[in-house]
């Protein structure tokens, strides 16, 4: 036993790191999410009560875990339907009772299982981020509805359908059938990348949704450690921690954007860059790369270059190309015509654009009006450009954005 | 567990009878069916006739309405359906995706309620 303090703060972490191991290891056992979750909750309600009176047990997590199961045994018994599904389980919980002091328990790791069926197609992209965020990483209903902006009722009754799809509809909690397991890996990718790409949008004062940069980095370490053999679950790490060096220094004092060229590469996180270079080497090892990998090649190219000026931007405009080519999205080449307007010149850079103008879709895209605006300016253009401009500031969202835009136009000449 | 596959497709979409690919379609169906009968997990199902053929009832106020045509005035219309009995929603869809009409129309799976 150990002294009877911090139980809160013990608890606290437990679910913080280690909810998603015990949830999938009650979930492989009673293959019901509800009752898993339940039975998990239930548990922590008295690992509190019982941890501040007597001390914390030596197994935090096999005490919580074997308490869980004895919960979750009471639960079936007291539930009205006493059908033949809950008599097994109930038999197989009571044959796997064990006193969490007597023993060393190791847990079995089935959060791979966990995040396959969190992220199942035949649920909702956003009930997918929500279950994950969830399941995986302990957050409570009123976080997860915080980090998306949702009301917390409107957030627990998404959560309640997607628990009730998982068990009514028959979605086994395994690894997806060999055939289906790229596809259904591209989706759990894809579900980390929107939890990551959403914690972004996060300006000062938004904790919360900067705290979904950290979860999705956290659950990206996950799959890079549960699929050491797929190269885009490296990729994805590596593009996050590479994008999240730079993430002190993209806001200035007041909150103002702060672009790539007056960034304090000083204050880059050193430590991400290194771990993300690396990775993403790793990932680029397995041909062909895929999308995270050749983006994250990207953000390493910047994230080594001492300067801005120092760049290697034929290389970034190289990248782009290969990228464009496996991944054909317009959007590559607003970024592509930046880069290319350093390595050669601006216009080369216009020339990229207008081919892409064509294609229309983008007039309401607001990075491309101010691409434009830049490369126009840095021409001397600069009636174009105050006219590129003006269109971004209409088309932007966040107000941080208007305003360095709006800086930019007022540094024009325009007589 | 047993799933319902509804087949939706628009009536003249997909092959039609007296063109050449109307043929393998219709094969098609023989060996889902076979398939899924020999794989013991067929329980059931049915073509439908053509949704020129639907009359929809409804009781309001106690008085029978009775309308020409189909419940819903979609393009696409439920056209048939198989009952499978599968052991979790994956292999359900898998067996979904091998249904012919999965390729013109939409295959819809839900999960059969048991009462018991």
């Amino acid at each position: 036993m150990l002294p009877p303090v911090h139980a809160q703060s013990l608890v606290a972490r437990l679910i913080r790191e280690d909810w998603g191991r015990i949830l999938s290891s009650l979930l492989a056992s009673t293959g019901d999410f509800a009752l898993a979750e339940d039975s998990l909750q239930d548990a922590v309600v008295s690992a509190l009560e019982v941890w501040s009176r007597d001390g914390a047990p030596r197994n935090p997590d096999a005490w919580l875990i074997t308490v869980a199961r004895r919960k979750a045994l009471d639960r079936i018994r007291h539930s009205q339907v006493a059908d033949r599904k809950s008599n097994e389980l109930a038999l197989w919980l009571e044959q796997h009772h064990s006193d969490p002091e007597d023993r060393e328990m190791s847990i079995p790791d089935h959060r791979l299982e966990l995040i396959y069926t969190c992220c199942h197609p035949a649920l909702e992209e956003k009930s997918r981020v929500a279950l994950t965020l969830r399941a995986l990483g302990g957050l409570s209903t009123e976080e997860i509805a915080n980090a998306f902006l949702d009301k917390p009722a409107a957030m627990a009754a998404r959560l309640t359908r997607a628990k009730h799809k998982l068990g009514a509809a028959g979605v086994a909690f395994k690894l997806p059938d060999p055939q289906d397991i790229a596809e259904r890996t591209d989706t759990v990718l894809s579900v980390v990348y929107l939890i990551f790409t959403e914690g972004c949008h996060a300006t000062n004062g938004e904790m919360m949704r900067e705290n979904l940069v950290q979860e999705a980095i956290r659950l990206g370490r996950i799959l890079a450690s549960l699929l050491p053999d797929h190269a885009e679950a490296k990729g994805l790490l590596a593009l996050m921690l590479l994008s999240d060096s730079r993430r002190l220094t993209r806001r200035g004092d007041s909150g103002e954007f702060v672009p790539l060229e007056a960034q304090n590469r000083a204050r880059w996180d050193k430590v991400r860059i290194s771990e993300g270079v690396a990775l993403t080497e790793a990932a680029l090892s397995h041909a062909p790369a895929g999308r995270y990998g050749l983006q994250a090649a990207i953000s390493a190219v910047h994230a080594q270059a001492k300067s801005f000026d120092e760049t290697d931007w034929p290389q970034i405009v190289a990248l782009y190309d290969v990228l464009y080519g496996r991944f054909p999205n317009p959007i590559l080449r607003i970024n592509q015509a930046l880069a290319l307007s350093y390595a050669d010149c601006p216009e080369a850079g216009l020339r990229l654009l207008a081919s892409v103008e064509d294609e229309g879709k983008l007039a309401s895209y607001q990075p491309f009006h101010a691409c434009r605006a830049d490369l126009l300016a840095r021409l001397g253009r600069h009636l174009e450009a105050a006219e590129s401009y003006r269109a971004a500031i209409a088309l932007s969202r966040a107000p941080e954005e208007a305003g360095f835009l709006e800086t930019r136009l007022s540094a024009l000449r325009l007589n | 567990m047993q799933f319902m596959c509804l087949i939706y497709n628009a009536e003249d979409n997909g092959p039609q009878p007296g063109t050449e690919e109307f043929g393998p379609y219709m094969q098609g169906y023989m060996d889902f069916t076979e398939e899924v009968r020999e794989a013991g997990k067929l329980l059931g199902g049915e073509a439908l006739q053509p949704v020129s053929t639907a009359t929809t009832v409804s009781v309001r106020g106690g008085k029978t309405e009775v309308v020409d045509g189909p419940f819903a005035e979609t393009k696409e219309q439920l056209g048939g359906f198989y009952i499978l009995d599968c052991k979790d929603l994956d292999e359900a869809l898998a067996y979904a995706a091998k249904i012919p009409d999965a390729a013109y129309g939409r295959v819809e799976v839900r999960p059969v309620m048991i009462f018991d």
